[in-house]
């Protein structure tokens, strides 16, 4: 049983994160920052679906399973992410977007 | 002011104070740190909603996995005392802007929207059983095919992650 709380609250949780992530994301230079930030637009996104599942249809388990396939697809993301990561600051000994472009021309 | 009430209100300072500190702080570590808050106290949030297996997930594979991954790379990447370079007001102040403009809009329409009176839930908390059934079933309101395709991304994305970070022999 759940009372109490009432939908706005959670998206307005959701989108203070979100956009916190997206600023993140506009500002920083280190790219495990910019993964860090991205982690939190998805993290976000999550507690929307839930909140919605529970909240509008309490019944139901989409959000819940919607939830579960976004926190598989970060944690492949962020593996593979890293994976380029730590490849790029064996090659370049560097790990800052701005001084990355070997690749842009 | 109820129980769930209290505790959402806390779950929610704790989020929102530390995802601004984990984009604002200029030690990568300690960003990583206040990032694990974030995400444990997300967790609070799922358990507050009863969704018990979904919550044990975030802890297990988001605290546990990702954030270990992230700091591992971070202290194979760069050194502990380091700070970073504070960012140039020319690049603050639009991404603030950005940020406060989408956060205001979007806030401003939640709020207009009348969103159908809460319905009390009736089951306790999600059944385990149910869960297992769901993602096993091909029928309405199941999830066979989204879960191969998430196994399968799984793996590719491991295989490939291992091929990334592997060293060449040349």
């Amino acid at each position: 049983m759940f009372e109490g709380v009432p939908l706005h609250w959670f998206l307005i949780t959701g989108t203070i994160m979100f956009f916190v992530g997206i600023y993140g994301f506009l500002v920083r230079k280190n790219l495990i920052t910019l993964l860090m930030s991205l982690e939190l637009v998805l993290n976000s996104v999550n507690i929307n679906f839930v909140a919605f599942n529970k909240i509008l249809y309490p019944g139901h388990l989409e959000g819940m399973f919607f939830s579960v396939f976004v926190i598989a697809v970060a944690a492949a993301e962020a593996s593979v992410a890293i994976a380029i990561i730590i490849n790029i600051y064996r090659r370049l000994v560097n790990i800052d977007v701005e001084k990355i472009s070997e690749m842009k021309y | 002011m109820t129980i769930n009430q209290f505790m959402f209100a806390i779950f929610a300072a704790i989020i929102i104070i530390f995802s601004i500190l984990t984009v604002t702080s200029r030690r990568i570590l300690r960003a990583a740190t206040f990032l694990l808050f974030v995400l444990v106290a997300t967790a609070g949030m799922y358990f507050l909603l009863r969704f018990n297996f979904l919550a044990a997930i975030q802890l297990t594979l988001y605290a546990g996995g990702i954030v270990v991954l992230i700091i591992f790379s971070i202290l194979l990447t760069s050194h502990i005392a380091e700070k970073l370079d504070a960012p140039s007001w020319k690049k603050v102040i639009p991404a603030f802007l950005a940020a406060a403009f989408g956060a205001v809009i979007t806030i401003i329409t939640i709020l207009q929207y009348d969103f159908p009176k809460a319905i009390v839930a009736d089951g306790d908390r999600t059944n385990i059983r149910e869960i297992a059934q769901s993602l096993i079933s091909t029928e309405k309101f199941g999830y066979a095919l989204p879960f191969e395709v998430i196994s399968i991304l799984l793996l590719a994305a491991m295989v490939g992650a291992i091929i990334l970070a592997k060293k060449r022999k040349d």
